[in-house]
This record gives C-alpha cells, structure tokens and sequence, in this order.
C-alpha cells in the first residue's frame, strides 16, 4: 500500500482536502471535517451519500430559471451551480477531471444536451471501473462527433478516436506502448458508428451499424482477432504500460509534484488489483503525505469560483460568471483542445486580471457603504473581519502580515474628521478584495 | 471535410467573445456613485509626462511617481522593430480579396458571387486580379509601396478545420502537440524577466502565437482598460490598495504560491506601465474610423504606446469581422474587410505621423482560403491557400508567390499556395526581427525565405 500521511490533520490539513478533492469549505466545515481525523475525513469524501443540493437555487439575471440546453452559457452555469451547492464535492470535483481527461469541446459538438449528457456520464461513473468509463466514453454520442467517430467507416477510416484513445486516454505517447500500425488498426476496430441528423435538433439516434463496421482480422499491440470497438477500449485498459500512465495522469490532478516511482508501484498495483477501480486510486491519492505536506496548487478558475461562492453562502444568481471564468481560462464544456487545460498556465497578467474581477464580483453584492457601516479604527479588527467574511481560510504569515500593513498605513492616511469616519468600511472592502484575489487564495 | 454544424458554432463562439469584450468593458473603472474628486480631498490632477509626450489626467496624487518611474523604465532601452500580427477570424475568401475578375472559370464556379471588374482597383502587379472593393485602403497603400501580398499562402496538405489550421498558423507548424506560439517562442529566446509588455496580446486573452514558455507575456483589451477596480474602495485607500498588489507578488518558497504571487507581481508591473492609459486614454494625431467596433481603437491606442516608447516587441490581435461566410457572403466579407482596412490604413498614418513607421511592420492573415466554388447559400465552405499581407514603410511592397489561378484547384476544388506560412515567418524572425528561424521554426531549414522588408 501506498504510504499514509501521518502527521495533525487539524484545519488546515482538511482545509486543502476539501479544496484538491472538491470546491473549498463552506464556512466551519474545515474544521468540522478535522474532528474526523484523515480517514474519516477522506472516507466523508469517497462515500458521501444521496447527493443534496443545499443553498439557494441557481438563476439567471432576470431571476428566470436556468435553460442549460437552451441558454446560451447556461450550460456552465447549471454545472458551476452543482459545483456550489453539491453535497457530494468529490463526484463533481472528479466530473472536472474527466471533463479535462477526456477533453470535449462545444466547438465541435455543437450540442448542449450531448455535451451535457457526457457530463453525466462523468458523474455516475467518476469513482468506479475506469474500463466501463472509457467503454461509455467510447460511444458517448458527443465524443463520437468530437473525435470522428461516426465518420470512421470500413470503407474510409479515421484515425482520430483510435489516435487519442491511446495518446491521450490511455497509455500515453512515445513511451513505446504502440505503433502507428496500432492506430490504423484500432481505427479498423472502432469502425461502425453512425448517426442521423435532424435538423431541428442536430445529430440525432448514434448507434451501431454492423455493416459500416470493417470485420476482418486486426493485429493490435500483437494480439490478432476480429476486434470490435469493445475490444479497443478493452486491449488499452489491460495494456502493460496502462496503470503507470492512468495512476501518474490522476495522481497530477491531485498534487502538483510527480509520485516518487515506490509510491507510483503501489498506485498501479492498487489500480491492478481492485480491477481497474478508480475509487481506491484517489483514496490512497488523498490520504497521501505528498498532498499535506508537498507544495500548493494553483486553483483552476472554475474551481477558485466555485470555491468563493461557496465561502460566501452565495448561489448562482448571476450569468456574470459565464464570460468571467472565460476571461480567466476555463471556459467550461470548451476545453482548448484534445489534451484539455494546461494546468501549469492558469496565470497571466489578463487571466489574474480575470481572477481579480471575479474576487470584484463575488464580495460586490455585500459591498459596505461609508454612510452606514461602524467599523472599528484598528488594522487588525479590520483585517479579522475580512477574513470572516471569506470563510476564515487559512494564510501565509507574509500575506496576513501584508495586509495588516496596507490597513495600518490605510488608516494613517485618515487625516480628517469625515475620512475618520469613512475609511474604515473602504479598508474593509479593499481587505476583502485583496485577500479574495491574493496568492494564498488563488492557490490551495 | 467541412461540416455546417462546425461553423455555426465558430461564429456564435465569436459572438460570445464578443459579448464577454462587452460585458468586460461595462464595469465601471471607479465606483458608481463615488463622490466627485472636489470636495472628498481627491486630487484630480493633470500632468505632461515630457518623456512620453502625452497628457494625463489621473486621479490621486499618490500615483504620480509611478507613472513616471514606469515611463522611465520603459523609455530607457533602444528603439526596437516591432511586429503587429493581426488575424482575420474563420477563413477570408482569397478569391474575393484578391478577385480574377476577367476570368471566365471564376464567374462560373462563383454565378453570384463573382465581383466584377469594374468594382474594384486593378491589382498593378498582376493585371488579372483587382481589389475588393472595401480593400482600397490596401490598394492605396500598395501603391506607395508598403503592402507585400501574398495571395495564395498556406501549406502542404492544408486541413480544412478552423481549430487545426488556425492552431498551426499561431504555433507556426504544422505539429497539433506544440503548445507555445511562434512569437512567445521567438521571446523566450530574445525577451526579458520582467517586462511583460515584450508580447502584448489586445485582447481578453492570451493570442496563442504569443504564449511563451519562459518570458512572461501580458495581454490587456485596450491600453485604457488595464485596472483593478473594487466595489466599494476609492481614493488614498485605493492608491494603498493598488501598492499593497507588490508585496503581495514578493517571492515565496512555495514553487506554486510563487506563482501566483509572480502573476501578481507581473500584472502589477503591466498596471504601472499602463498606467498613463488608464482612465482618460490617449489622444492620435489622425482620425481612426468611428465604429462600434473596438478594432480602431486597439490600434490607435498601440500606436500610442508605442509612441510613449513601453517595450513592446510582438503585438497579436483579431481583426473585426466574420470570415466564415458559409451564407450572405458580400455584405458580411464588405463590412468585415471595410473597417480592418480603414483601420489599418489609419493605423499606419497614425505610425508615420508619429515618426514611428519605420519600427513597426504588420502581418494580416487567416487561417485558410475559401472553396473556389461558391455552395448554395451565397456563401462559400472552407478551402485551402488564403491571402496574407504585410504592411509597413519597411515592407518590400512585392508580391510573394503567385496567384495560382483557378483552372488549376487541388482535389477539395480549392486553391493551392504559392508561399508557405513558415517561410513567411521564418522571413520576418530573420530579415525584421534579426533573430535565427532555426530557434524558432521547427524544420525552418527547408523553407523558402521570401524577401519581405526592404
């Protein structure tokens, strides 16, 4: 078995557990989650229960209900609501990373229902057998459209499905698991698929046509047989170099650093035995040492929205957030390409500038008045506020100490009776602006 | 293979993009109901910043030294050339940028579409073609020598999605895995640590041609709109609010707390450079088409910067229009081509205004061409080899490849290229940026260098 994190788990520990494995603490549940110890908490996460959907119901500008097939970046925010108010953060936080694993654009789909539904299918299988996930994901009718699936015929096949499948899905590219003849003969395999087009509602009724499927003998990874697309999803899965790149791509969405190759020996070995089983992966991954005690993550945009939305109690009530996380990277259901987000560029100078806009936009609606708000005089009182407000997350010493500095000289600034009086409640503001968009937050 | 389904999605994606710019613009760069500066001890002061030449109005007295420490900064290293890539989005139809009005076979495969000679200027240096009509900006600059065309530019095996085609033009290569731009390549081997504007992206996001994997890169809408706003937070205690952004981008152990304090960090640099922008812009020394647009605007305020001499090197931005013309092809290409190339026009006289037109030259491209035959719905689907240009006082003004004709299509009925986009780039590293294409261009030994700048 992998190696266990030993070590307090107290606040601060449960605090990064609950944003890698989900969307960050509503207020208190950081703490909550630490009277668990490691595996209660972690067990809390992988065996969570009915889902319920807790905290105001999502709507659009014009407090209309959300048209998720209908309405244009409805779709992002029907998933961004789940994300909010989920009780079950793991399963939408794993939904993400198929999502990105299995990267699907509306570019080309061009359908918010398949998209959507492809969405679901992430969801119900998340946590069980990769090979049934990727066998769903290879008919998925949205990913049949993506990648050509259904334009893949015997008389004319196309290479792009069976390329990704082991480039991208599973096995990983030049590592020597396989051949460009591989590519042209999984090809073959995953011939068959079709589909009609209405015009109303676009490609309508995938299935499987035999007679568009090439049914003669292939040789993939030098096995002969008749193969068919079960068999391609299949032969990847029970591949000899599939454990190592499925445990090693997971892994990397939990902790930022790579496993050392014990720790990636006993990830395979754990993924081999329990047949192929994505839960028992993440578990070890979770209550792993190297994820409390290595280095921060950057966020990813739909994560640190999610995560400020639910630290302020606050629902979807705003389409705002459709070209906000688009501004910041992420726009969801659009990954960039094939290969999904590059997670090693979340920030540039405009996606920070996107960042601080959604910090502007999330604390907005609480904005104090200088006419109203009493607030007290004192740098530290303000600052202890702020991070009220925020949900109390955890900071570094350099940032906490920064921003106690910005309202010490804020307040010195207050040379007159009405600045006296006003102030304080501006310093507030921009002390919530600063932590919400600070590196500490931006990272978890 | 082309599918429709494909490129509704292409312009409703555009269209969104459009409304995020919208949306992105509509908040407001100071708190709705902020007092008026007289009377809450604001200090609206304005200022000439001498070494920039531009006047400034700014709120707050505590910021003026930054201004000037960042004009200085930037004002302080040689005057460098400087590259403009502007993309015209979905595909522009070569064949009515650049129309063989005379030739039989084309009013055949286009019976509505096909322009006529006398609706457009003579091509001067290939009497079968002529201008469309809404180029005649180019045709005006071509014929002071400071448009290089190239009508037929693509590559070998051209692929006919927007999202392949385009991705291989701003990597510069025709490989689907590399993952940095040609021009953030070219500034990872030429650009600074701490100078963000080197690649200056207009736009909400990063170009792709501009993403680097060493040197940072900045992209910002408009040179005016690069602020940091909070609800709620307006005078002394903004000023305090906006220093407190350096601290918070000093260095942390943390490798990944490290990078988000060095984007931080890098944004507050950009904020500071930016600064003269902020608020109340900048004025131009000619009139720039006024259009809804933000195009014009965009160039008028590079202009400016550059005018103001900020560091840039390599500049990307999209042009305004929809190329993808599947359906209703004249009015949408005549809006589309009319604004760029006013702008443009503009944009150069602006340059030469300023003395700056020998810094600065301006490539124009598209991901491919169009069908040389037009489809049912006063459209066209995609082709293959579309048209380029490069503009500036410094371009060579001679055409680069040939036109191809079109008794002579590719098996998709589509135009074949006469010059490859790579050697085009190759061109521009070597002969305007003075760089090596070897440490840039992938395979850059096998292309063909067409003399672009004289």
């Amino acid at each position: 078995m992998p190696p266990v994190y030993r070590g307090k788990f107290g606040k601060p520990q449960a605090e990064r557990l609950l944003w890698r494995a989900g969307f960050g603490p509503r207020p208190g549940q950081a703490e909550k989650l630490a009277k668990l110890g490691l595996h209660g908490a972690v067990h809390s996460l992988t065996h969570p229960g009915r889902e319920r959907l807790r905290g105001p119901k999502p709507h659009d500008d014009h407090g209309h209900p959300l048209a998720p097939y209908d309405a244009w970046g409805h779709d992002q925010l029907w998933w961004l609501d789940r994300m909010v108010r989920t009780s079950r953060p793991l399963g939408e936080r794993m939904t993400l990373v198929w999502h990105d694993w299995f990267a699907t654009s509306r570019d080309g789909v061009d359908s918010a229902r398949l998209m959507i539904r492809q969405n679901q299918l992430f969801r119900t299988h998340g946590l069980g057998s990769f090979g049934t996930l990727l066998t769903e994901v290879t008919k998925d009718p949205a990913m049949l459209i993506w990648l050509s699936g259904t334009d893949n015929t015997k008389d004319s096949p196309n290479e792009n499905y069976g390329r990704e499948l082991m480039e991208l899905f599973t096995i990983g590219a030049d590592r020597g698991g396989y051949t460009e003849r591989d590519v042209r003969e999984q090809a073959r395999a995953l011939t068959g698929w079709r589909n009609d087009w209405n015009d109303n509602v676009g490609p309508v009724n995938f299935r499987y046509d035999p007679r568009r499927h090439d049914d003669g003998v292939k040789t993939i990874f030098g096995k002969h047989g008749r193969f068919t697309w079960r068999d391609s999803a299949r032969l990847c899965v029970q591949h000899r170099l599939h454990p190592s790149f499925f445990v090693t791509k997971l892994w990397s969405y939990f902790v930022p650093t790579p496993p050392s190759s014990a720790t990636k020996r006993e990830l395979q070995h754990l993924y081999t035995h329990s047949g192929h089983s994505v839960r028992p992966v993440v578990e070890a991954i979770l209550k792993h040492p190297a994820l409390y005690e290595g280095p921060r993550m950057v966020k990813p945009p739909a994560v640190y929205v999610a995560g400020l939305l639910r630290a302020l109690r606050r629902g979807i009530d705003t389409e705002d957030w459709t070209w906000l996380l688009s501004l910041a990277g992420q726009q969801l259901f659009y990954p960039p390409n094939v290969a999904g987000w590059d997670d090693t560029r979340w920030l540039d100078t405009s996606t920070f500038r996107a960042r601080w806009m959604i910090a502007s936009r999330a604390i907005e609606p609480h904005v104090l008045k200088t006419d109203k708000a009493r607030l007290p005089d004192d740098a530290s009182k303000l600052l202890s506020r702020a991070e009220t407000f925020l949900g109390s997350p955890v900071l570094t010493g350099h940032t906490h100490g920064e921003l106690k500095r910005f309202a010490r000289r804020a307040l010195g600034d207050a040379n007159a009776k009405w600045k006296k009086e006003q102030y304080p409640a501006l310093i507030e503001n921009a002390l919530r602006q600063l932590l919400a968009s600070s590196p500490d937050l931006q990272t978890c | 293979m082309s599918r429709c389904h494909h490129c509704d999605e292409f312009s409703r994606a555009s269209l969104v993009r459009r409304t995020a710019a919208e949306a992105g613009r509509g908040l407001p760069a100071i708190e709705p109901g902020m007092p008026l500066p007289a009377g809450t001890g604001l200090d609206r002061r304005a200022f000439v910043a001498r070494s920039a030449g531009l006047v400034l109005s700014i709120y707050g007295a505590g910021k003026l030294k930054l201004f000037e420490e960042g004009i200085a900064r930037a004002a302080g290293g040689p005057a460098q050339p400087v590259l403009v890539s502007v993309f015209l989005p979905g595909g522009t139809d070569a064949l009515s940028v650049l129309y063989p009005g005379l030739d039989g076979a084309y009013r055949k495969l286009r019976p509505k579409l096909a322009l006529n000679p006398g609706d457009g200027t003579q091509f001067s240096e290939d009497p079968r073609l002529f201008w469309h009509p809404s180029l005649q900006p180019f045709a005006t600059l071509h014929g002071e020598g400071k448009v290089s065309v190239l009508p037929a530019v693509g590559y070998t095996h051209p692929d006919q999605s927007h999202f392949t085609s385009r991705h291989f033009w701003e990597v510069g290569a025709t490989e689907a895995r590399l993952a940095s731009g040609w021009m953030g390549r070219y500034l990872d081997h030429t650009g600074t640590k701490d100078n963000p504007l080197q690649g200056l992206s207009l736009d909400y996001q990063l170009q792709p041609s501009l993403a680097s994997t060493k040197v940072p890169v900045a992209s910002l809408a408009a040179p005016d709109d690069y602020s940091f706003w909070a609800p709620g937070v307006w005078g002394d205690v903004e000023d305090r609010m906006l220093e407190a952004l350096e601290p918070l981008g000093a260095r942390r152990s943390d490798p990944f707390l490290n990078q988000a304090a060095n984007a931080t960090a890098q944004s507050d640099r950009l904020r500071r450079q930016l600064a003269p922008f902020v608020g109340t812009g900048y004025g131009t020394p000619v009139p720039y088409p006024d259009v809804d647009d933000s195009f014009p605007k965009q160039l008028a305020g590079l202009a400016a910067m550059l005018a103001a001499n900020l560091p840039l090197r390599c500049v990307a931005l999209t042009a305004p229009g929809e190329y993808d013309t599947h359906s209703d092809q004249p009015q949408a290409l005549a809006d589309g081509l009319d604004v760029t190339a006013r702008s443009l026009l503009a944009f150069q006289r602006d340059l030469e205004a300023r003395g700056l037109a020998d810094r600065v030259l301006t490539l124009v491209w598209s991901e491919f061409g169009r069908r040389a035959e037009e489809n049912g719905s006063d459209g066209t689907d995609h082709g293959a080899a579309g048209t380029a240009f490069v503009i500036g006082t410094r371009a060579r003004g001679e055409m680069v490849g040939e036109f191809p004709g079109v008794a002579n299509l590719d098996d998709d009925g589509n135009l074949r290229a006469t010059s490859d986009f790579r050697g085009v780039y190759c061109s521009l590293l070597e002969q305007w940026l003075g760089e090596d294409a070897a440490a840039v261009i992938p395979g850059a030994s096998s292309f063909q260098r067409p003399v672009l700048v004289k």
